[in-house]
């Protein structure tokens, strides 16, 4: 609900006042993007802001897409992305800030503690509907997924699905939030949220034989790691170069972890 | 001299008179133009891009992929309207019933306890109504008839009862306004009160009570909030009652935040679609009333 209403503002921002897209006038920092990377943003900027008194940063949500075209446009400095920029995205900068584990997650009560990517991708297609053949109960297979332009289902896409379409059955909801409350509810459902966000109301199930850890993500024995990224137009300047400093710095990068995210350095 | 200051004070007052008819004209049309530049807007925005994938694509495709350029809205169409049905399925018996018992059965004391509360529904926000649906009813639904729970059932019953209260109250009006002659003499002829429902009442009060319906589709239609928590938003044609769906309004809603470039005029499509199907039901329900009335 909440980066609803962030959009909302966003988006009525950019509407009303297309003479505040000058980017870099005043001392204002603006970030726009992807709601994975805003709550870590949020952080990140109050620290920065209490050493540096002379200049606030703005964090805003909207989603990756929304961020990036925020960032190209020039209503941001920084925009926020969590997934990789795709092929027409290729002419900004990007720098990752942290990376993130994508986890499978099923209810507690499902006897199911692994699977392989393959059928992964089979049941989010749509292929595989029941869990029999997966060597649970013989209950048919609540898949939930994100919607159109999420950089979580952008990441899922690409870490798993290929090509692949995720099947047009699938229930949709819009945070990682709704979707843990989902499987955290049906005995019988999936879905795939930030691995930071997993908590004991589900389950994550391991992936290819690796359990969903920050050490096997580490180590490289977990694959479904998405960056989160920060992009520009052009080589960051001024204070945006200021604050992605700051953010790769130790202190920077020890809040990441403090927050379960993996950091970069 | 009396003479003459009276048809002075005549042309002030007739000035004035044109000034405040002026000034309310204006305030009208400005209300009017509002509507008008919100239309144009949405169909600006909407249209283009339904003629450049062609129109039969966009409303019989049944493909919603808008990251691969596929917008096919066959699924949301068919969504709200499912759910729209299911609403009125529910709501009207129930509010028509309730509605029959508030004019006719029930003590005036009873009804000035019950018409306020019925009214105060029509308050509460849709959130909380589809935060109860998630709560109670989805799980309900899961436990007793299988599937996830999230559905066209779940989805049909909570906008039935959201629009209760429209149904109600100008059903209740309706009822109301039908002339006491009419009842007295229904009962004089003997009929029981049931038949004087039936057979006088309901006839005389039949448009408004059309106009409650179409009030209330109207509401169950433009639903949001409350069919994203509970609807399951899934972009398919649903097969049975317990299959989630999404509609039309979800639709929008669910991928406002993430849209760019041409996804983002799809979701204008998507609202141009809905205005028409909207605008649609209401004439087809306006004419059908009409008809009605003038054959009596």
């Amino acid at each position: 609900m909440r980066h609803r209403f962030a959009c909302f503002a966003l988006a009525l921002g950019l509407a009303l006042f297309p003479g505040c897209r000058r980017a870099g006038s005043g001392s204002d920092l603006t970030l726009a993007g992807s709601t994975s990377i805003q709550p870590f943003a949020d952080k990140w900027a109050e620290v920065f802001m209490q050493a540096h008194r002379d200049y606030g940063v703005n964090v805003q949500g909207g989603g990756s897409s929304a961020g990036i075209e925020a960032c190209r446009s020039g209503a941001c400095q920084i925009g926020m992305s969590s997934r990789e920029l795709k092929g027409g995205e290729r002419d900004l900068v990007a720098i990752v800030v942290a990376r993130d584990g994508l986890a499978v997650i099923v209810h507690p009560s499902n006897p199911i503690r692994g699977l392989r990517a393959p059928d992964v991708k089979q049941i989010f297609a749509g292929d595989i509907t029941s869990w029999r053949p997966l060597g649970g109960p013989d209950k048919r297979i609540t898949v939930v997924t994100r919607e159109e332009g999420s950089g979580t289902r952008g990441a899922f896409q690409e870490l798993v699905m290929g090509k692949t379409r995720i099947f047009r059955g699938a229930i949709t909801e819009d945070s990682n939030g709704t979707v843990r409350e989902i499987v955290a509810h049906d005995p019988q459902a999936i879905g795939f949220i930030s691995l930071g966000l997993v908590n004991a109301a589900v389950r994550a199930l391991a992936l290819d034989g690796a359990a969903a850890t920050d050490e096997n993500i580490q180590n490289g024995r977990y694959r479904l790691v998405r960056p989160f990224l920060f992009v520009s137009r052009g080589e960051p300047a001024g204070h945006a170069r200021e604050f992605i400093d700051f953010v790769l710095s130790a202190e920077g990068q020890k809040l990441v972890t403090k927050e379960g995210l993996l950091p970069v350095r | 001299m009396t003479g003459a200051k009276r048809a002075r004070a005549g042309n002030r007052l007739e000035r004035n008179d044109r000034l405040i008819r002026l000034a309310l004209l204006v305030v009208a049309f400005s209300a009017v133009s509002v509507l008008l530049v919100i239309t144009v807007f949405i169909v600006g925005q909407g249209t283009p891009i339904m003629f450049r994938y062609g129109l039969k694509s966009f409303l019989a495709g049944s493909d919603w992929y808008p990251s691969e350029k596929l917008f096919g809205l066959w699924p949301m169409i068919v969504g709200s309207l499912a759910v729209t049905a299911g609403a009125l399925v529910i709501g009207v018996p129930f509010g028509l019933s309730c509605a029959i018992v508030l004019t006719e059965f029930a003590s005036k004391k009873v009804r000035r306890l019950i018409k306020p509360v019925i009214e105060l529904l029509a308050g509460i926000p849709s959130v909380v109504y589809g935060f109860m649906g998630v709560v109670i009813l989805v799980p309900f639904i899961r436990r007793a008839f299988g599937g996830p729970g999230l559905s066209v059932l779940a989805a049909s019953i909570i906008l039935g009862v959201m629009i209760l209260p429209t149904v109600i109250s100008i059903s209740v009006d309706a009822l109301q306004a039908v002339p006491p002659s009419y009842r007295e003499g229904s009962i004089a002829l003997g009929a029981t009160r049931w038949q004087t429902v039936r057979m006088v009442l309901f006839p005389a009060a039949r448009s408004g009570i059309i106009a409650s319906v179409i009030l209330g589709m109207g509401r169950a239609i433009g639903e949001t909030m409350a069919t994203i928590m509970i609807a399951g938003n899934a972009a398919e044609v649903p097969h049975s009652l317990l299959a989630p769906v999404r509609t039309l309004t979800s639709n929008v809603a669910l991928e406002m935040s993430y849209a760019t470039g041409e996804h983002r005029e799809a979701l204008f499509a998507t609202g141009v679609v809905l205005f028409v199907i909207i605008m649609a039901l209401n004439t087809i329900a306006n004419a059908t009333s009409a008809r009605r009335r003038k054959t009596q």
